[in-house]
This record gives structure tokens, C-alpha cells and sequence, in this order.
């Protein structure tokens, strides 16, 4: 992590429990400024709980967490100010269409209204711009939620899962509109179950199961780290199969093998986000 | 002011789909009409329904629907995210105060025109019920702002709805409740309300629509210091 950065959000021992059963159990973790940090974990790990209690909606029972330097249990609007956040129907008024939401936001925000096609397009939304919210399917009922969200100029955005559902094409284009944050110096806070997103556009990831942050780093260190995972799978002519370690150990094998003229096909396995965690928890991300 | 607006105009939008908030502004001037044409009944008092029909408007409309829709903006998270985007809680208050004020000045004036009044006693209807309506504005934005569900909301604003509503009704039929009734901006209203071709701004008029407003406005500054917004 970059030294010289400020610290924009700060996690101390962080606890939360729902009827004593932890869902949250004393997390420990800094955001720096400027970044777009990933937290990493199946769905029930505690990454939705965590955006609330870091946005203010939720009071932890136990530690502290901070926004800008300030405790969230006590933000205030200079602080909410520059928070954007996107989860489930987070900001949007049921009843009113996809355009009329955004217009109001736009006065709110006093913005020109004139730019909202615009935005309506860039999130694939412009067709169902005169459905009421309460009509959307999930996916599109979170898309609206980000385009709200970005249209405050937040300095620190939260987004839930803002990819999750989504077609490839408007995937792209959604990690494309974070990764321009990034660069205006936003700092973004998101939460995803896809090791694909976490390892393409955060720069820093935790990974979280059950409460409890098992892994962290950055995406690139983190495959690293279990590189010992990284095989090489070897199908022979007479379809044997074989997985050898990516290592010089396995140089001789090999060897023979290639003078022998024995090998149908050969590739490694690179470690992912996902092998890391498997390799923790014994389960997969999805 | 243009956070103000913004918020007027959502309200507009928003309250033509919403059916309970609707049936509230609409629900009472249309039964004035209907039961002002249809209804006449020897010996009663001239205008009664209108009267009647006007108090219970008063006690009812502004007070449910302000207590609802910010209790729903509470519950829904909307208000907060407002609050975050810098908009001033009592500029958010003002554009849905106001906005519902002018739906039931409408609503007023509807009553108004079925009790066939002339262009002064008009006025002067008008005037009270301006008064009366910003009373339940103060009343329901306190149960809206103290509340932080609409459910919760609604299960207060019942009964304070019914003793604001009814108990002038009551009153009409059983002195007991009046002796208590007087106490309440609403029973004078309906008081004013009954002769308002000839009635006096009697010192205990005064006094009681001004403690009343007096008590609202106090009550309403406590919640609002003491609850946030989101
Ligand atoms: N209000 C609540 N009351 C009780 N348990 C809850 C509540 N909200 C969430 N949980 C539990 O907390 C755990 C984490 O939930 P959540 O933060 O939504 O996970 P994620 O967003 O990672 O899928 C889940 O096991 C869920 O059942
Ligand atoms: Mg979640």
C-alpha cells in the first residue's frame, strides 16, 4: 500500500452480531485514498453489513470505524456530503420512472438535466427510462442506484455488488466508469463474489468469509503468495493425466517427456483470487 | 429554494401514484359535493356538511399525509441519502410542508365552493383553513419525523387523527365532549366554521388556535432537534 496516501477509511477491530451470532468479527483494515479497493467473499460473508456500518446506517457493537478521519456513528452532512453509495434500491423513489429519479437527483445535485440521456445510455437504462423504479429487475434497480450515486461527485463511493447480474458488455462499461472515478482520485469501496472484477480493477483487495478477513493484499501478491498451487496439467498420448508442480522440480519429467514426443497438451494453472480462496475456506467464491 | 422546488415537483409526481397519500387529499371534498347535493335533511343546520366535512379535512389530510410520506422517506432510506446531498432538513420540510398545504388549500377550496359562500365569507374560509391545515401540517410532521417506519407512523396517526377529527364531530352531539373539546384548534375551528357568516374572534378563540399553534410549533423544534432526519 502506498505510504504517502491518506487514509479515507479506517476499520479498527470492527464487530457486529445479530442476536450474539458474529457477522462481522473484528475486522482491521485502511482504505487509502484514491484506490479502488475490493472486498472479496461469498454471499452471506458480511460485505453488505459492512457498507452500512461504514456508511452510517448501521452501529457496529463493537470497534471503531472511520470515514475521512470521522467516527461513522457520528458522520455529518460535510462528511455524507461526499459519500455516494449504491445498494439494493438505496436512494430511488419507487414509484417515480428511471428519468424522473435521475432528474430530480440532477436538480438535487444542480446538474443540467440535458446530460441524463446520456448517462442513461452509458448504463444500457435509456430504453426503460420511463419505467417506475418498483418495475426494474434487480440488475437494473442497481445500475440506476450507481448513475445516482456517481451523479453527486462523491469523493468515496460504495458500491454493493454493482456488477452482479449484469451482461458483459454493460459489465465492461460499468468497470469502465469506476476505473475514470479512480482516476478523478475517487476513491471506491466495492464488494463483488467475482475474482474476475476484484483481480481486473481493484488495486487492493480483502478477502472475507464468514465475518473474518482471511486474506489481503493486492490482487497481484496475493496469486503470488500461492504460487505453489500453480501446476502444470500434462496430458500424455495414452490420455494419462498428470498436474506437476510449476517448478524446476518437475524440469526433468518434463524433459523426458518432450524427447519421448509423449505430450498431447500442456498448460499451467495460474493461481486466481478464487484458488487463494479455496484453498483457505475449502469452497468456492460463487 | 431550488432544493425546495426540486422537491415540490417529486412530490407532485409522486403523490399522483401514491393511493393512500391521494385518497387523503381527494377522499373529503369529494364526499362534501356529494353529500352537500344529495343530502337535505329538514331542520339541519345550513352547511353542515360542509362544516362538518371541512373539520374533519383538517384533522385528517394534512396530518396522515405529511406523517406518511416523510416516515416512508425515512423507512426507504430516501431522506438520508437527501440529507447526504446537502439538502437542508428543513428545506426538505418546507418543500413537502408546503407542497401538501397547497394540495389541501385545493382541497379546501373544493369544499369551499359547495357551501355556495360569497367572495368575503370565502376568504374568510379559506383563512381558517389555511390556519387549521398548517396546525396538522405541524402535528403530522412530528409524527412523521419521530417515526421510523411508516407503519410506525401510521399506527400514531390514527389516533391522533381521530381525537383532532372526531371529537368536534362529538361535540356537536354531546356537551360533555365539548367542555373538553374547546381545547383543541380543531373544535374552535369547527366553531368558527359553523357561523362564519357572523362569528367574533373571541379572546378564547385566540388564545386556544394560539397555544395550540404554540404547543405544535414547540413540540415539532424538540422531535426535529432531537430525531435526524435520516
Ligand atoms: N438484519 C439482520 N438480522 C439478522 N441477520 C442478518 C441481518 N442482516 C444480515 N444478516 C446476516 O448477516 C450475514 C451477512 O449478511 P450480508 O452482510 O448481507 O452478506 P453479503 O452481503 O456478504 O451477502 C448473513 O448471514 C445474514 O443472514
Ligand atoms: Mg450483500
Amino acid at each position: 500500500m502506498d505510504q504517502e496516501r491518506n487514509v479515507c477509511i479506517r476499520a479498527d477491530r470492527l464487530s457486529v452480531r445479530f442476536t450474539d451470532h458474529p457477522i462481522l468479527d473484528h475486522l482491521s483494515f485502511e482504505v487509502p485514498e484514491g484506490t479502488v479497493f475490493g472486498l472479496l467473499g461469498p454471499s452471506g460473508a458480511g460485505k453488505t453489513t459492512l457498507i452500512k456500518v461504514l456508511t452510517g446506517q448501521l452501529c457496529q457493537n463493537e470497534g471503531k470505524a472511520e470515514v475521512f478521519g470521522k467516527d461513522t456513528r457520528r458522520l455529518t452532512a460535510e462528511e455524507h456530503r461526499k459519500i455516494g453509495a449504491m445498494l439494493d434500491n438505496y436512494g430511488l423513489y419507487e414509484r417515480l420512472s428511471v428519468y424522473e429519479n435521475l432528474a430530480f437527483y440532477a436538480d438535487i445535485y444542480s446538474i443540467p438535466r440535458r446530460g441524463i440521456p446520456d448517462i442513461l445510455k452509458s448504463i444500457g437504462l435509456y430504453e426503460a427510462r420511463k419505467t417506475a423504479v418498483s418495475k426494474l429487475s434487480k440488475g437494473m434497480a442497481n445500475r440506476l442506484s450507481l448513475a445516482r450515486a456517481l451523479m453527486g461527485q462523491a469523493k468515496l463511493l460504495f458500491l454493493d455488488e454493482p456488477t452482479s447480474g449484469l451482461d458483459p458488455a454493460t459489465t465492461r462499461e460499468i468497470h469502465d466508469i469506476l476505473l475514470q472515478q479512480r482516476k478523478k482520485g475517487t476513491t471506491v469501496f466495492l464488494t463483488t463474489h467475482n475474482m474476475f472484477e476484484a483481480e481486473s480493477i481493484c488495486d487492493y483487495v480483502v478477502l472475507l468469509h464468514r465475518g473474518n478477513i482471511i486474506e489481503r493484499g493486492r490482487p497481484v501478491d496475493i496469486c503470488r503468495k500461492y504460487d505453489h498451487l500453480n501446476k502444470l496439467h500434462i496430458t500424455l498420448t495414452d490420455d494419462t493425466e498428470l498436474a506437476l508442480d510449476n517448478n524446476r522440480t518437475s524440469a526433468s519429467a518434463v524433459k523426458e517427456f518432450l524427447e519421448q514426443g509423449r505430450i498431447r497438451s500442456i498448460h499451467s494453472s495460474e493461481p486466481t483470487l478464487e484458488t487463494a480462496f479455496i484453498e483457505l475456506t475449502g469452497k468456492g467464491l460463487q | 429554494m431550488k432544493n425546495m422546488i426540486a422537491i415540490f415537483r417529486k412530490q407532485c409526481k409522486d403523490t399522483l401514484r401514491n393511493k393512500t397519500v391521494l385518497i387523503q387529499f381527494l377522499l373529503f371534498p369529494a364526499i362534501t359535493i356529494l353529500m352537500a347535493h344529495t343530502v337535505k335533511i329538514p331542520g339541519m343546520p345550513e352547511d353542515f356538511f360542509v362544516n362538518l366535512f371541512a373539520t374533519m379535512y383538517i384533522g385528517m389530510a394534512p396530518l396522515t399525509s405529511i406523517a406518511a410520506i416523510i416516515s416512508e422517506e425515512k423507512e426507504k432510506n430516501t431522506l438520508r441519502v437527501l440529507v447526504m446531498s446537502n439538502v437542508k432538513p428543513c428545506e426538505y420540510l418546507i418543500g413537502v410542508g408546503g407542497y401538501v398545504w397547497l394540495v389541501c388549500m385545493a382541497g379546501s377550496l373544493v369544499i369551499c365552493m359547495a357551501g355556495h359562500y360569497g367572495w368575503k365569507t370565502g376568504l374568510v374560509f379559506m383563512g381558517i383553513m389555511a390556519v387549521g391545515i398548517l396546525i396538522s401540517l405541524l402535528v403530522g410532521a412530528v409524527i412523521g419525523i419521530g417515526s421510523r417506519t411508516q407503519m410506525m407512523a401510521t399506527s400514531i396517526t390514527v389516533p391522533v387523527m381521530m381525537v383532532f377529527s372526531f371529537l368536534p364531530m362529538l361535540s356537536l352531539f354531546n356537551g360533555t365532549v365539548g367542555k373538553i373539546a374547546r381545547f383543541l384548534y380543531s373544535e374552535q375551528i369547527s366553531r368558527m366554521l359553523s357561523q362564519i357568516d357572523s362569528f367574533e374572534l373571541t379572546a378564547e378563540r385566540i388564545s386556544v388556535i394560539g397555544i395550540n399553534i404554540f404547543i405544535a410549533a414547540l413540540v415539532f423544534m424538540a422531535t426535529f432537534r432531537k430525531c435526524d432526519l435520516s
